[in-house]
């Protein structure tokens, strides 16, 4: 019988059993979860805050997952180091676990730049993990004044969440725009304008150089006087692990299109992981839920000895922010078509007649008909593009492609 | 696994189907006082122009990318069915992101809702087939499919 370890116990560990089980319903799977809690969604923090679900409904797998799956969980410790030749995982609390195969899918952690002062700042927090938000919620009340740095998903997630429940929210950025990751300027500056006018204030272009207590000294001179502070700088991929190991890392643990990492017999998945992104045609960390699934089923079916390969990876997201809803997906690569719309904008990036990549702000009806142009290559010669910018639509294909894909064998 | 397919060159663009899904999914026993001057939310819908025209429902995939995708874990696959927990959404419209059907969309509530083959409603079967004047949407096997 095979020995399967997964190191980790969020999504990318669920798509790694999930991948497993459906090569080997017998292999013994063992899982070291740092997290005291089952896998929950992690992207729903914030609506936890927001009262838009609660403790049971965050369980991303139901009560019987892991009976289901046969997986014996580990919860509250975690590996501290891989030993390749002897195929051994070394935890915390001494134990040694063997391994045939091994998946790392530890995630990432808050990255927090060493900012003068910090250690004076009482009610402090990050925003990545359940019990994060659980004592942020604690701290909240209705009129404390509160500081987020970081204007990044993370960031104005946390906002969103909290907005109804304290006095006031100021987010800050070193970048001159929101959502800079996967926003160009007018759009930024377009949403920007949604936050404001639901009540958030913006210190962009500038941030936290020096903190005393209570109060942000900004690197434009400016002080922001603030009750809870909130670090959402960015993350770092914890690919520790890989690399003491001699495993090959850059930015996130380098995995083929197999997720099998430079050591035998390990492979990673997920937001440690830095796999292939097929709108850029390089590897770079894909720190989004979707990836992470489909990053551990790979995995694991590889883990069982089965053949999967995941060669349309690409960064994508739907985020929104108190109503109004933004997709971006690909690369921002080549010609920027816009088209503006009743409720909404649409730019799409188009080179070597392919689509790239888009945003779409306020108009998201249907999107996954763009997304799926990006990933599968579609030649854009193919499909009618005029009506494409216009609305997603499985008229843009011709009667043969759509007869295909709505299986019409007749 | 038996699903919904659709016959472009038969489909007159009426409609209907659109209509009988709502009712279906309404709940209500009464078609006039479920949908008369309401904004109707089916979970199949009517692409098209003036020449060519044709109904788009989950193709409840091989390999479904939206149950892969949900952030909430709210989507599976049981016996063939792509399923939504409406507990457990949040209306993300991750679904919306990924879907190369575009397939679904949000209900009245904000929550996401997609063709689950009347399997669980009063109807039993799906309503857009029994409904469709012109049999141009049918629901049978005709082996998987991504
Ligand atoms: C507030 C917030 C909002 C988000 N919103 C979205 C969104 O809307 N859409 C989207 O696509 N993505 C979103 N994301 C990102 C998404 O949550 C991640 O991409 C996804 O959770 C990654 O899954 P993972 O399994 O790789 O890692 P994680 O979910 O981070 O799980 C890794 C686990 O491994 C544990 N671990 C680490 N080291 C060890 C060790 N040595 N031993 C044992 N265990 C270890 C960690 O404690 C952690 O529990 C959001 C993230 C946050 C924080």
């Amino acid at each position: 019988m095979k020995q399967y370890v997964i190191l980790g116990n969020g999504t990318a560990a669920v798509g790694c059993v999930e991948g497993i089980r459906s090569i080997d319903p017998k292999g013994k799977i063992t899982i070291v979860s740092e997290e005291k809690h089952a896998v929950y969604s992690r992207p729903l923090i914030s609506y936890y805050l927001e009262g838009k679900t609660d403790l049971e409904r965050m369980k991303y797998r139901g009560d019987s997952f892991y009976d289901d799956n046969a997986c014996h969980v580990l919860y509250g410790t975690k590996a501290v180091s891989i030993d390749p030749k002897k195929k051994q995982v070394a935890l915390k609390d001494r134990s040694v676990l063997d391994y045939d195969a091994l998946c790392v899918a530890t995630g990432s952690r808050p990255f927090v730049p060493p900012f003068e002062g910090l250690e004076t700042v009482e009610n402090k927090f990050s925003f990545m993990k359940l019990d994060d938000a659980l004592d942020l919620e604690k701290a909240l009340t209705k009129d404390a004044r509160v500081l987020i740095v970081g204007a990044g998903l993370i960031g104005l997630k946390c906002a969103e969440g909290i907005r109804d429940r304290v006095g006031e929210i100021t987010v800050c950025d070193l970048a001159d725009r929101v959502l800079s990751s996967i926003l160009d300027a007018d759009c930024a500056k377009l949403v920007q304008k949604h936050l404001e006018a639901n009540g958030l204030h913006f210190l962009l272009g500038d941030t936290a150089v020096r903190f005393e207590k209570n109060k942000a000294v900004m690197k434009s001179g400016k002080t922001v006087a603030f009750d809870i502070l909130v670090l959402a700088v960015g993350v770092r991929a914890n690919t520790e692990l890989v690399k003491d190991a001699g495993g090959n890392v850059n930015r996130g643990i380098v995995v083929t299109e197999t997720m099998q990492t430079s050591l035998p017999c390990v492979f990673a998945a997920g937001d440690c992981a830095e796999g292939f992104d097929s709108s850029i045609g390089a590897n770079r960390v894909l720190a989004i839920l979707p990836n992470a699934y489909l990053q551990g089923h790979t995995a694991g079916v590889n883990m069982a000895g089965g053949n999967e390969r995941l060669t349309n990876a690409i960064p994508m997201n739907s985020i929104g922010f108190f109503g109004y809803h933004i997709m971006t997906a690909g690369a921002y690569d080549g010609e920027m078509i816009e088209e503006k719309t009743g409720s909404g904008v649409k730019r799409f990036f188009v080179s070597d007649k392919l689509l790239k990549g888009y945003i779409l702000l306020g108009e998201i009806e249907r999107a996954g008909i763009y997304t799926s142009l990006i990933r599968e290559k579609t030649p854009l010669d193919t499909i009618d593009f005029d009506l494409m910018k216009k609305v997603a639509t499985n008229m843009i294909y011709s009667e043969k492609d759509r007869r295909k894909t709505f299986g019409d064998v007749v | 696994m038996k699903r919904v397919y659709v016959n472009e060159k038969w489909c007159l663009g009426c409609h209907l189907c659109e209509y009988n899904c709502a009712f279906a999914n309404s709940g209500m026993k009464d078609m006039v006082l479920a949908l008369k001057n309401k904004k109707i939310f089916p979970r199949i819908h009517v692409e098209g122009d003036e020449k060519i025209t044709f109904a788009v429902s989950c193709r409840h995939c091989t390999d479904p990318l939206c149950v892969k995708s949900c952030i909430a874990g709210a989507i599976s696959k049981i016996d063939g069915v792509v399923k939504i927990d409406k507990t457990k959404c949040v209306g993300c419209m991750t679904c919306v992101l990924v879907c190369p059907h575009g397939a679904l969309s949000p209900g009245e509530d904000g929550v996401m809702q997609k063709c689950e083959l009347c399997l669980e409603n009063a109807c039993g079967k799906p309503a857009c087939v029994t409904g469709c004047p012109n049999h141009a949407i049918v629901y049978e096997e005709r082996g998987e499919r991504v």
